[in-house]
C-alpha cells in the first residue's frame, strides 16, 4: 500500500526543492518570496486599504458607491497613460512627455472633430497616428543617436506642449459637444447591471479556464502543477470579489463602459507582457540589454515598439481626458498628469530599474492616486495638499522599489 | 566548414586581433589557448556577431559570409557561450534558454519550453532544482550550465565555448568535456577556449595558440607536449613557467645535496 509512491514530476526531482503543494504550500511560497523582496502588488493593496480607512473615517462619503463610481471614472485617463509608462519602464527607459502628448492628442481631436467637422473616429486615428510617430522619434533618437529617453522626452515635453498651444489657437479652448459619442462614452455610458455581473463572472471564468488549461497541460507533460483546489479557491475568490465590487458600484451609477475599456486594456497588456515572445523580449531588454542583443533579439525594434505604445497610450488617455471634461484646452495634460501617470506605474510596483513590473501596476497605482485626490477634495483641501501627499506616496513607492531590489540581491532574486 | 582569414580588430589604440586565421571542420574540436588579453574572447565575439571585424573574411561552407549582428551568426548556425554568460538575471531559466526564440510567439508554449528545458539540462546532468526561478538565484556554476544548455537549442552547426568550465566543479567539468565529445560525434564543429591544459589536451583535436592578438602556432593535440604549448603561449622557451619548474627542480637538487652533506657530517 504505502510503497506506491506517487510518480515524481520531472521538475520536482531535486531533493533540495521545497515542496509547495496545495493551498498552504501556495501561501508559504508567497510569504517566502515577499520576504526575499519579491513583494508584488502587496504593498499597494495594503496602501489602498489604509487610504480607504483613513478617508472613510474623516468623511463617510468617501467609500459611498457614488464616490467610488467617480473614482473609477476619473482613474481611466491617467490609468491608460500609465499603462504606456509601464511599457517604457519595463525596458528601463522613461517618457516624461506623456502629459504633453496627451494634451496634444486631445487638442488634435478637438480641432479636427469640432472645428473642422471630421468624423470623430478619424480624428482619434489621426491623433493616435501622430503619437505613434512621436514614439518612433524617441526610439530613433535613442537607438541611432544614443540620446537618453530622459532627455529626449524632456525636450518633447516642451515641444508638444508648444504644438498643443499652437493648434488650439487664440481661443485656447474647444468644447466637445455633450451629445458626441466621445463625451457620452466618458461621462454617461454605463454597462447595464445584468451585463456587468455577467462580465465579472466571465473574468473569473477566464481565470479558471486558463489556469485549468495550464494545469492539465502540465500534468500531461509530467510537470508539477498547482493543486486544483488552489485554482478553485483563487477563481471563486476573484468571482466573489469582482461581483461584490460590481454590485457596490451598481448601487451608484454602475460600471462605466470606459472602465470596462480600461480593464480590457490592462488584461491585453498583461497578456502581451507575460504570454508573448514580444513580452519576453521586453523583459530581457530591461534585464540585460547586451544579453538580449547577443541572443539575437532585435533590440532596436523592441525600443521602437515600447516608445510607440507609450505615446499612443498617452494619446488615447488624452482623448479620454478631453472627453471626460468635454473640452480640450491649454491646461489639458499639464500640471500633475505627467507625474501622476509615472507615479501610478511605480506605486503599482513596476520597477524604475527595468525588467520587472506588470500591467496591473497601472491599475492599482492609479487607484491609489485618484483615491488620494478624491479624499482630499472631499475634505476641501486644495491641490497643494494633493501634490505634497502624492509626492510622498511616490517617494514611499520608490523607496520600496529600491529596498526590494536590494533585498532581492541579498536573497539571490535580483 | 568555418574558416577565418586575416581577421583584425582594434579597440581604440589596442590591436586586439591582428591577421588572425582560424579553421574549424565539422566533427572537429579546436581549442584556442592564449594568455589573458590574448584576444580569444574578441575572436569569439567577432564570430558571434557581437563585434564586427575591421578587416578579414569569414567563410562558411566555402562561401564568404558577413556576420553583422548576433542574429546573423545564429542564423548561420553558430551558437556561442560567452565568457560573461550573457544571461538575463530577471528572467527564469526557461526564459533564458529560449531567449530570442520563444516557442509560439503569439501564445507562448510555456509547457513545451519547460519540457525541452529539462531535457537539455538533463543532457548536461545539471543540478538545477527548478527552472522557473530567476537566473539571479543560481550559483555561478549553475548559470554556466544554463548558458551552455542554451547554445544547444536550435540545431547549431558550430558551437563556441569561451571558458565554459571556469566556474564548474569537477563532476560538471567532466560532463561538459563529455558533451564536447558528443557534439563532435554528432559532427558539429566545436571551438573551445580554456586555460586548463589538461582539459584542452584531453578533448581537442587541434590547438590554436593566440599571443598578443596574433596566431602563434598550431598544434596537433595528440602529439604536442604541455611544455611546447606553454612556450608558445608565453612566447619563449625561457619563460616564467619554465623558470619556475627549473627553479623548483634546482631547489629540490640542492636540498638533496645539503641533506646528503648533513648525512655525511653526521657520520
Ligand atoms: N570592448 C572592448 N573595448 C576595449 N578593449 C577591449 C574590449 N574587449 C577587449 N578589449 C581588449 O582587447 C584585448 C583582448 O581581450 P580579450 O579578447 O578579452 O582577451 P582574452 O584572450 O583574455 O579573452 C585586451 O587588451 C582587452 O583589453
Ligand atoms: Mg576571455
Amino acid at each position: 500500500m504505502s510503497d506506491r509512491q506517487p510518480a515524481v514530476a520531472v521538475d520536482q526531482t531535486d531533493e533540495r526543492l521545497l515542496q509547495t503543494r496545495g493551498v498552504r504550500g501556495a501561501l508559504g511560497s508567497f510569504l517566502r518570496s515577499a520576504r526575499a523582496g519579491d513583494v508584488g502588488p502587496l504593498p499597494v493593496i495594503i496602501g489602498l486599504l489604509i487610504i480607504g480607512t483613513i478617508f472613510q473615517s474623516l468623511n463617510p462619503i468617501f467609500l459611498s458607491s457614488r464616490n467610488l463610481v467617480d473614482i473609477s471614472m476619473d482613474s481611466v485617463a491617467v490609468g491608460v497613460i500609465s499603462l504606456g509608462i509601464v511599457c517604457v519602464l519595463l525596458v528601463g527607459e522613461i517618457d516624461l512627455s506623456v502629459g504633453s502628448v496627451s494634451g496634444f492628442a486631445g487638442a488634435i481631436v478637438a480641432v479636427l472633430f469640432v472645428r473642422d467637422g471630421w468624423n470623430w473616429i478619424l480624428a482619434c486615428l489621426v491623433a493616435v497616428g501622430v503619437a505613434l510617430l512621436i514614439g518612433l522619434l524617441y526610439g530613433v533618437l535613442l537607438t541611432k543617436f544614443g540620446m537618453p529617453s530622459f532627455v529626449s522626452s524632456l525636450a518633447g515635453l516642451l515641444a508638444f506642449l508648444g504644438l498643443q498651444l499652437a493648434i488650439l489657437g487664440d481661443q485656447g479652448s474647444i468644447n466637445l459637444p455633450f451629445d458626441s459619442a466621445l463625451v457620452r462614452f466618458a461621462q454617461l455610458d454605463f454597462v447595464p447591471a445584468w451585463l456587468s455581473y455577467v462580465l465579472a463572472a466571465l473574468a473569473a471564468l477566464a481565470l479558471f479556464a486558463s489556469g485549468y488549461d495550464n494545469m492539465s497541460r502540465r500534468r500531461r507533460a509530467n510537470l508539477s502543477s498547482s493543486s486544483p483546489q488552489a485554482l478553485v479557491v483563487r477563481s471563486v475568490a476573484l468571482l466573489i470579489g469582482l461581483e461584490l465590487v460590481v454590485w457596490y458600484l451598481n448601487q451608484g451609477r454602475g460600471v462605466g463602459w470606459m472602465v470596462v475599456f480600461f480593464a480590457a486594456l490592462v488584461l491585453l497588456f498583461h497578456y502581451a507582457f507575460t504570454r508573448t515572445g514580444w513580452g519576453r523580449s521586453v523583459m530581457a531588454v530591461g534585464g540585460n540589454v547586451e544579453a538580449a542583443r547577443r541572443s539575437g533579439i532585435n533590440v532596436r525594434n523592441i525600443y521602437f515598439s515600447v516608445f510607440a505604445l507609450c505615446s499612443m497610450m498617452a494619446a488615447v488617455g488624452g482623448i479620454l481626458a478631453a472627453s471626460r471634461l468635454a473640452s480640450a484646452n491649454l491646461s489639458s495634460g499639464t500640471g500633475d498628469v505627467n507625474l501622476n501617470a509615472i507615479a501610478a506605474a511605480v506605486i503599482g510596483g513596476t520597477s524604475l530599474f527595468g525588467g520587472r513590473g506588470s500591467a496591473f501596476s497601472a491599475l492599482l497605482g492609479v487607484l491609489v492616486i485618484e483615491s488620494i485626490a478624491s479624499g482630499l477634495t472631499l475634505l476641501n483641501l486644495n491641490s497643494s495638499y494633493r501634490f505634497v501627499i502624492t509626492g510622498l506616496v511616490l517617494a514611499i513607492a520608490v523607496a520600496i522599489d529600491s529596498l526590494a531590489r536590494k533585498s532581492r540581491a541579498s536573497h539571490g532574486r535580483a | 566548414m568555418l574558416s577565418l582569414r586575416g581577421i583584425s580588430k582594434t579597440f581604440g589604440a589596442v590591436n586586439a586581433l591582428t591577421d588572425v586565421d582560424l579553421d574549424v571542420e565539422a566533427g572537429e574540436v579546436v581549442a584556442i589557448v592564449g594568455d589573458n588579453g590574448a584576444g580569444k574572447s574578441t575572436l569569439v565575439k567577432v564570430l558571434a556577431g557581437v563585434h564586427a571585424a575591421d578587416s578579414g573574411t569569414i567563410a562558411f561552407d566555402g562561401t564568404e559570409v558577413q556576420i553583422h549582428d548576433p542574429s546573423a551568426a545564429i542564423h548561420l548556425g553558430i551558437a556561442t557561450v560567452f565568457q560573461d554568460l550573457a544571461l538575463c538575471e530577471n528572467l527564469s531559466v526557461v526564459d533564458n534558454l529560449f531567449l530570442g526564440r520563444a516557442l509560439g510567439p503569439w501564445r507562448l508554449d510555456q509547457v513545451g519550453m519547460e519540457v525541452k528545458s529539462w531535457e537539455l539540462l538533463q543532457q548536461l546532468a545539471a543540478k538545477i532544482p527548478t527552472v522557473r526561478v530567476p537566473v539571479a538565484t543560481l550559483s555561478g556554476g549553475q548559470r554556466q550550465t544554463v548558458a551552455i544548455a542554451r547554445s544547444l537549442l536550435g540545431e547549431p552547426r558550430v558551437i563556441i565555448l569561451d571558458e565554459p568550465t571556469a566556474a564548474l566543479g569537477v563532476a560538471q567539468t567532466a560532463e561538459v568535456l563529455d558533451l564536447i565529445e558528443r557534439l563532435r560525434a554528432r559532427n558539429l564543429g566545436v571551438i573551445m577556449i580554456s586555460h586548463n591544459m589538461e582539459n584542452v589536451l584531453a578533448v581537442a583535436d587541434r590547438i590554436v595558440v593566440l599571443r598578443l592578438g596574433r596566431n602563434n602556432g598550431e598544434f596537433d593535440a595528440r602529439t604536442v607536449s604541455s611544455e611546447d604549448l606553454v612556450a608558445s603561449i608565453t612566447g619563449a622557451t625561457d619563460n616564467v613557467v619554465t623558470r619556475r619548474t627549473g627553479r623548483l627542480s634546482a631547489e629540490a637538487d640542492s636540498t638533496k645535496d645539503t641533506s646528503a652533506r648533513r648525512e655525511g657530517e653526521a657520520k
